[in-house]
């Protein structure tokens, strides 16, 4: 740690601690991949996670990814809550059996001692029903502060995972807050720099917080929303049926060639739906057939993964 | 003799699910022991959060030999049955059978089979590992690279390692040698996750709880919770304060650590201007952490108690200070809502009911807020509580359901309304129903007094009993998903309880005809058959409440028997009054008397197929005990009819007992079946009036001897 410049250390840059944690999986042995370029809801939307989670291939993977909640907008006045922010998602297939260490050791990376701190994994069965996925572990405790989300996915889209993955969820500004001990999010230090130099969270999402705030409550426009669910959802299915390729003989689908297309469909369609919740367009009774409609979605794109030549096993073996 | 420990070390098992855990342990090993004929001394089980640990100490070393002997088929039977023979009891021919003599049937084979006790610590090895693989967690989960194959292990999270031993105090242990899905049981353990996180080898249960202690790991809960709350009580009390004692949340934080450390943080005294419940259920439900009250204030102050898993370093100020800012955030969120919340009104959330569904056949909440609304405002006079103030009440009760602080936590419901009634001025009554008005919630819940409580609380209660029979959602059997048994021991503990007069038929009507107007205008049941419905409920949930109180549930039937009795306060005094008479000694006789009545009359009404019902003719009376019967049931009848109308139980009552000589010596003297048909008629239709004189307060057919 002490070749580590001090503007590039996690308890002083927002961007030292992403940087920290991403060289920390690499080390692993992680593919450190960019954020997928869509909006999601969480880190679990990425293919790289919601995909990859399933077939028997062995696959670890660690990234950042820019998460959209458009309800949890609060025009930047509220310290903690953000329609937009940053989630650093780990995926390790199958899970390794100590990944709790690794987790730990992670913590240690970013300056957070086991020895100092009360660190608890406290139970938290995950659940999306948008993804057709649940699974079992816990919200991660550090001192009374949920700082991250440790699942065993036990089945995504719909498909029970074999093996199982182990997914890692740093919600990436509370944890800098912690480390950094800063009250509210905006005046988080991005940069690592002091006076002039200094960039804030503020500085860098304040604007964007306040404006897209008004865009999810006020401004959406539901009728190119509602259209555009639409969009997406035929879109998906069509890409999907194009993809199977069948049997000759007896028609049975045997290879798909266009999950990934398919899935990003889905992807936005979940989006535009959350998009409409905000706005409160969606009844009760509505919203329950409109996550249904996405699971629908996300459970074939699944289906279709499987059967696709990197979701398959490989010719030479299970793994 | 020998002694087993086992130990199932995983990732953290939830709070919730370690109680049970550790009994399920117990039970299936113990259970498995004594089927398996090996019969123990004493077994105790333990969980913490990353352990499932079982002693059962004195199994014997080996289980008994079992001699059996079979029947086989005579000398010279059919091939096929002696193959038979062979095959079930393992012998190879018939030369190992014995012959037994038989002069009468003939003789035939008998098969000595002998069965050698297994030594324990293989029958340990066979049924460890089908335990573990059929342990009945609520939920389980597959992990790792095992997790793609057919049959992988279940548990709860990853489970990483199995001790396994079993032997004698005096000599080192056997491994129980068993293998689950890779794991091989040992003799291996981890202490603390943070602390002591070393391996270290274990031999038998003493060792083991000493080694776990040492490496700071609390196995007994209860000690856990001891240690906890002693701790707790302690900080509080150096300052003055008293912890607040909260049995479910210590349960709770007891199976979230293995090493308790209590430690006491505070807050800013801005947020004390919330109310207490607030921000209890903000550093409870949220956090985890007890709250402190000042005796001197009766209120809480700022401060908590939270439990770490660790003694940290720095003595615990890190993990304090973090926790504190937790807490800080979650309060000035708690603030924010409350203050938000203060600045709507009640009335001006209400339109929002209706857009929201209460039940698809029973309309809005709207709709069933208007329901309720009128039907408090009926049942007010009845109950004297002011009918303005009741309708108020009702209009504003569930307001608060749509309230930013309820919204987080919904067990503040209702009595948030209360304290948002109160701030915008409300009648101190019209706010207290708010709360009240769910009230009792269990046997054990308060009932209120309060006249506008008690009309809401009623009406809220009846309107629903009353619309789940309309659509015909009444429970059955242990399925009661509305609660609507707890409902109707509500409404009968308002009404008992509060000696009130209403007549449960009416209102029921009453609340149908609020529903057929308002709500649901779609009914599945003939509506006309609710109220007389409804009242068997209210029967069935009285006679299970006296019961539970050790009442005779037997009465409730002898009064409700009598019909149309719809006024359960008159119910429950004539079943006090009943069972008190029926302690005595005339109470007893009546009963055989006029239980001998009714059994001769049911005779002879099945013979004669016809009742005898009607007056006797005072002509045909021929014997004084005749005439003396006659008059005495025409006087008890006059005196007991006329208590009852002045719901004087016990003294009608005493005006029944009066009867008992004349009866007795009526049985006693009369013949009833005289050769005379029109004298036996007569004497039957005199038994009659036994009966019809003793039913002015009970059925005592319907009364257990």
């Amino acid at each position: 740690m002490d070749a580590v410049p001090p503007h590039m250390r996690p308890e002083r840059s927002f961007q030292g601690l992403i940087l920290t944690l991403q060289r920390y999986w690499a080390d692993y042995g992680c593919v450190i991949l960019q954020p997928y370029d869509m909006e999601v809801g969480a880190g679990t939307f990425h293919p790289a996670t919601t995909l990859r989670a399933l077939g028997p291939r062995r696959w670890n993977a660690a990234y950042v990814q820019p998460s959209r909640r458009p309800k949890d907008g609060r025009y930047g006045e509220n310290p903690n809550r953000l329609q937009h922010y940053y989630q650093f998602q780990v995926i390790l297939k199958p899970s390794p059996p100590d990944i709790q260490d690794l987790y730990l050791k992670s913590l240690a990376a970013i300056g957070v001692d086991s020895a100092l701190h009360d660190i608890r994994f406290v139970e938290d069965d995950w659940e999306s029903p948008t993804l057709g996925a649940w699974g079992l572990g816990w919200e991660c405790w550090c001192d009374g502060m949920e700082v991250s989300q440790f699942t065993y996915f036990q089945q995504v889209a719909g498909v029970e995972c074999a093996p199982v993955a182990g997914e890692l969820t740093y919600g990436l500004e509370r944890l800098a807050m912690y480390v950094q001990g800063v009250d509210r999010v905006y005046d988080l230090n991005f940069n690592g720099r002091d006076g002039a130099e200094r960039v804030s969270y503020g500085d860098v999402f304040l604007q964007a917080e306040k404006e897209y705030s008004r865009h999810n409550f006020e401004y959406a426009d539901t009728a190119m929303l509602f259209e555009q669910f639409k969009m997406a959802e035929q879109a998906c299915r069509k890409y999907l049926e194009a993809g199977w390729q069948k049997n000759p003989k007896d028609g049975k689908r045997e290879a798909h060639l266009m999950a990934l297309p398919a899935y990003d469909q889905c992807i936005k369609a979940s989006h535009v739906f959350n998009l409409l919740d905000a706005r409160g367009v969606i009844s009760v009774t509505e919203r329950q057939s409109y996550i249904l409609r996405v699971r629908e979605l996300a459970k074939a794109c699944g289906e279709a993964w499987v059967h696709t030549e990197a979701g398959r096993a490989a010719a030479d073996g299970p793994l | 003799m020998p002694d087993l420990l086992l130990e199932l070390f995983s990732e953290e098992i939830p709070a919730r699910m370690q109680a049970k855990a550790a009994d399920d342990l117990r039970r299936m090993v113990t259970d498995r022991l004594v089927a398996e004929g090996l019969v123990y001394e004493g077994a105790k089980a333990f969980a913490t959060p990353r352990r499932l640990a079982l002693t059962v100490h004195g199994i014997p070393a080996r289980q008994r030999d079992l001699k059996e002997e079979r029947k086989g088929p005579k000398i010279g039977a059919p091939d096929a049955a002696v193959q038979g023979f062979l095959k079930a009891t393992g012998l190879a021919s018939l030369d190992e059978a014995k012959i037994q003599r038989d002069p009468k049937k003939g003789d035939f084979y008998i098969a000595l089979i002998e069965k050698p006790g297994h030594a324990t610590l293989d029958v340990l090895a066979d049924i460890l590992p089908v335990m573990v693989r059929t342990f009945p967690w609520p939920k389980s989960m597959r992990w790792g690279e095992r997790s793609a194959r057919p049959g992988a292990l279940q548990w709860v999270r990853p489970l990483h390692a199995i001790t396994a031993t079993f032997g004698l105090e005096t000599e080192e242990p056997d491994v129980v040698k068993f293998t689950i899905d890779g794991i091989e049981a040992g003799q291996t353990t981890y202490g603390h996750r943070f602390m002591a996180p070393g391996a270290m080898r274990v031999r038998r249960f003493e060792d083991y709880e000493a080694k776990l202690l040492d490496s700071k790991v609390v196995l007994d809960r209860e000690r856990r919770k001891d240690v906890i709350l002693a701790e707790a009580k302690t900080l509080a009390q150096a300052q003055n304060f008293e912890l607040v004692e909260d049995p479910v949340l210590l349960d709770e934080v007891a199976g979230l650590v293995e090493w308790p450390v209590a430690l006491m943080g505070s807050f800013d005294k801005e947020f004390l201007s919330i109310p207490d419940e607030v921000i209890r259920a903000t550093i409870r439900n949220n956090q985890k952490c007890f709250v402190v009250s000042d005796p001197k204030a009766g209120k809480l102050t700022n401060k908590f108690i939270l439990t770490a898993n660790i003694e940290a370093s720095d003595g615990g100020k890190a993990i304090v200070a973090g926790n504190e800012r937790v807490i800080r955030a979650r309060l000035s969120d708690a603030k924010f809502f409350y203050e938000t919340d203060l600045k709507t009104k009640l009335e001006d959330r209400l339109p929002k009911f209706e857009q929201i569904v209460f039940h698809e056949k029973l309309g809005t909440q709207g709709e069933r807020i208007a329901r309720i609304e009128r039907l408090a405002a009926e049942i007010a006079p009845l109950v004297g509580a002011d009918v303005q103030k009741t309708k108020r009440a009702a209009h504003l009760a569930k307001a608060d359901l749509l309230t930013e602080v309820v919204g987080e936590f919904p067990e503040l419901q209702g009595l948030m309304g209360k304290y948002y009634a109160l701030a915008q001025g409300e009648d101190a009554s019209v706010a207290a129903a708010s709360e009240e008005h769910y009230k009792p919630q269990g046997p054990a819940d308060r009932v209120p007094t309060d006249p506008v409580s008690v009309a809401v609380a009623l009406a809220d209660k009846i309107d629903t009993l009353v619309g789940f029979w309309a659509i015909d959602e009444k429970p059955t059997g242990s399925k009661d998903p509305y609660a609507l048994r707890r409902g109707a021991l509500g409404v009968i503990r308002l009404i008992t309880e509060n000696a009130l007069r209403l007549s449960l038929l009416k209102i029921a009507s009453s609340a149908i005809e609020g529903m057929l107007e308002t709500g649901t205008k779609q009914a599945l049941v003939d509506t006309h058959k609710i109220p007389a419905d409804l009242l068997l409920f209210f029967a069935d949930r009285l006679k299970v409440q006296l019961r539970e109180q050790g009442a005779r549930h037997d009465l409730v039937d002898a009064v409700f028997a009598l019909g149309d009795q719809d006024d359960l306060l008159m119910v429950v005094r004539r079943v006090e009054a009943l069972g008190k008479f029926l302690d005595t000694d005339d109470g007893k006789n009546l009963l055989a008397g006029t239980k001998r009545a009714s059994n001769i009359l049911s005779i002879e009404e099945k013979k004669d197929k016809r009742s005898f019902d009607g007056v006797p003719d005072a002509a045909l009376y021929g014997l004084g005990e005749e005439k003396a019967l006659a008059k005495a049931i025409d006087l008890a009848k006059t005196e007991a009819g006329s208590a009852v109308a002045d719901e004087d139980f016990a003294t009608a009552m005493s005006a029944l007992a009066k009867l008992r000589p004349a009866v007795d010596a009526f049985f006693d003297k009369v013949k009833v079946n005289d050769d005379d048909a029109k004298v036996r008629e007569n004497r039957l239709k005199l038994l009659n009036e036994i009966r019809s004189a003793t039913r002015a307060v009970a059925d005592f057919s319907k009364i257990q001897d």
